[in-house]
């Protein structure tokens, strides 16, 4: 597990630029920590960050590492919100404060069971440094990535030979990525699978594989302050009883270690 | 700066955490062994700490407010007997400044028994006690009510040689009162503020439907046995009903808070409230604080108490 310094660092921006309904923000970080696939930094801009409508953005927003290439650290963004929204303004040159890399990332599988990536929208982003990160390894993998529409489809093309669903049917499979997923499961079961998306596509790959007896990796999303275990605002269900942080338990999870996945607690966007 | 005075201790500098905003055990998993040398605060003040375990609220937990952040976490511990055992060894291997101990208890009688069994532990330096709980007579907060407070802490204030702060809640009519009455009941320092408290609705747009709202809630003392406010459950965001509000939000508010109880007592007071920079604590020492306590604001930036300490020092030569 990599480990963040126990402050934020001032990054500069290299490149914002759109991925579909997506934007790919690149940001210089030579010196950081190289992150593990599936850990995530907690982003501000370094200006104009608070004080629009609302007062909001207050605090920093958590991104899952999309990517790390040529001394630069990618992030996946989408605008949905006062934070996101700032982010997605923010152009080469300015700056961006980064804590992290945060957080418990995904494990390898073992050396006889094939990877099957599964994502969502913007949830495909810690795939991504995921299927590099196995391909630099010299392992095979296969993808499958839903989206609601061709627009945010175009998102696939950070990932390499992906299977794609659309809830719209413009790309791909009209449908769930969950039905490609069954499909691949009944085909060669024999695989882990990495998640990583919107809670009801989560739900759906942990009952899927729990079925099957599938090994699952689930990465979550869930409203965070902090992102290193100060605040105990992020925290899922876990079977038996309790509460996991996911912002240090995880946030990926074995899937056994959930009952259910919940409809996500809405992220400060 | 030059090393502070602080209830027979001496502190480092003037700067140290609110309870609840810094979990020093996961903050030294997420950080590493470089957190020994940097510790942002010149004292550790834990988490709440009850006598029994709690999970704490069902999410959501947070809401990003203008300038600031409503909490609803519920005081999730392990309870007394596993943070005595587990905890506090583990910080007395590697915690390199005095352990401030907050606990919570909703009759006397279980405060006294947290504060005996943290008496009787060298590491920790000082007691904080967290009176921002429901009597589970009235329902009405301890430390809301200056003759419950100055009952509570002179009944368990034998139980302890060690300094015994008071955390007063902001949600009262007169805070200086409060300050007063634990002064009388025998505390050696104030805290303040804590949060306020404060509700948010769910956006329209969002339906959260009904299974994921109302789980059982154990033994939560919090939000379960205060009254609901009268408005549809179903747009009620956080899992709790109500939380405490907190940043920026709230700096003058603390202001207001921590000069009136300061005029009013001699004992010494910790001001806290949106505390960003060294002029927000700047001005909470003017009025009339011994220490400073950075709560939300490290949560965007961990380091800050060690920034703002810094920046103290050097305005003071």
């Amino acid at each position: 597990m990599s480990l963040s310094a126990p402050e934020r660092r001032l990054l500069t921006v290299t490149a914002n630029e759109p991925l579909g309904a997506y934007r790919v923000l690149r940001v210089a970080d030579l010196d950081g920590p190289h992150p593990d696939p599936g850990q995530f930094a907690m982003l501000t801009a370094s200006e104009r960050w608070g004080g629009a409508e609302d007062e909001r953005p207050y605090l920093p927003r958590a991104f899952s590492v999309a990517r790390v290439h040529d001394g630069e650290a990618h992030y996946l963004l989408e605008d949905i919100g006062p934070g996101t929204h700032r982010l997605c303004e923010l152009r080469a040159g300015e700056g961006l404060w980064a804590l992290g890399p945060l957080g418990r990332g995904f494990s390898p599988p073992p050396a006889d069971r094939r990877a099957l990536l599964v994502g969502g929208g913007v949830g495909i982003a810690p795939l991504a440094i995921l299927q590099d990160t196995f391909t630099a390894d010299g392992m095979a993998s296969t993808v499958l990535l839903g989206f609601r529409d061709g627009a945010h489809a175009a998102g696939a093309a950070l990932l390499t030979g992906a299977s794609i669903a659309t809830d719209d049917g413009s790309v791909g499979h009209a449908g769930l990525v969950t039905d490609l997923l069954a499909a691949e499961l009944e085909r060669d079961g024999h695989a882990t699978v990495y998640a990583c998306g919107p809670a009801p596509m989560l739900e759906s790959v942990r009952a899927l594989c729990a079925e099957r007896e599938t090994p699952a990796q689930l990465a979550l999303e869930a409203g965070m302050a902090c992102g290193f275990g100060a605040c105990y605002g992020c925290v899922v269900p876990i079977r038996g009883g309790g509460y996991r942080r996911v912002c240090v338990d995880g946030p990926v999870l074995d899937a056994t270690e959930l009952e259910h996945v919940e409809a996500h607690a809405g992220a400060p966007a | 700066m030059s090393p502070v005075e602080f209830c027979g201790m001496t502190l480092a500098h003037p700067v140290i955490n609110g309870s609840g905003t810094f979990d020093a055990i996961a903050a030294r998993r997420a950080f590493g062994e470089v957190l020994e040398q940097e510790f942002p605060f010149a004292a550790f003040v834990s988490k709440t700490i009850t006598l029994r375990p709690r999970e704490g609220n069902p999410p959501p937990r947070l809401w990003e407010a203008p300038a600031g952040l409503i909490n609803s976490i519920g005081l999730p511990n392990r309870g007394l007997n596993r943070y005595l055992a587990e905890d506090l060894p583990t910080l007395a291997q590697w915690l390199p400044v005095p352990l401030i101990t907050n606990v919570m208890g909703s009759t006397a009688a279980e405060i006294s028994e947290l504060v005996r069994a943290c008496d009787a532990r060298d590491k920790i330096a000082a007691i904080e006690l967290n009176v921002s709980c429901p009597n589970v007579h009235t329902g009405l907060d301890i430390g809301a009510d200056p003759r419950q407070l100055e009952a509570v802490v002179k009944a368990v204030r034998p139980d302890t040689r060690k300094p015994l702060i008071v955390k007063l809640t902001p949600n009262t009519a007169d805070v200086a009162a409060c300050a007063q009455a634990a002064q009388e009941g025998g505390a050696d320092a104030v805290s303040l503020i804590n949060t306020l408290r404060a509700m948010a609705l769910a956006p329209r747009t969002v339906d959260r439907g009904p299974s994921e709202h109302r789980s059982a809630r154990g033994d939560d003392v919090d939000s379960s046995e205060r009254p609901r406010a009268a408005v549809n459950p179903s747009r009620q965001w956080l899992g709790g009903g109500t939380g405490g509000l907190s940043g920026p939000a709230i700096r003058t508010v603390a202001l207001a808070q921590v000069a009136a109880a300061a005029a009013r007592v001699e004992i010494p007071v910790i001001g806290m409230g949106g505390v960003q920079c060294v002029a927000h604590a700047q001005d909470l020492l003017d009025v009339g604080a011994t220490l400073v306590a950075v709560g939300t604001e490290s949560f965007r930036e961990p380091l800050t108490g060690a920034r703002i300490a810094r920046g103290l020092a050097s305005h003071s030569t």
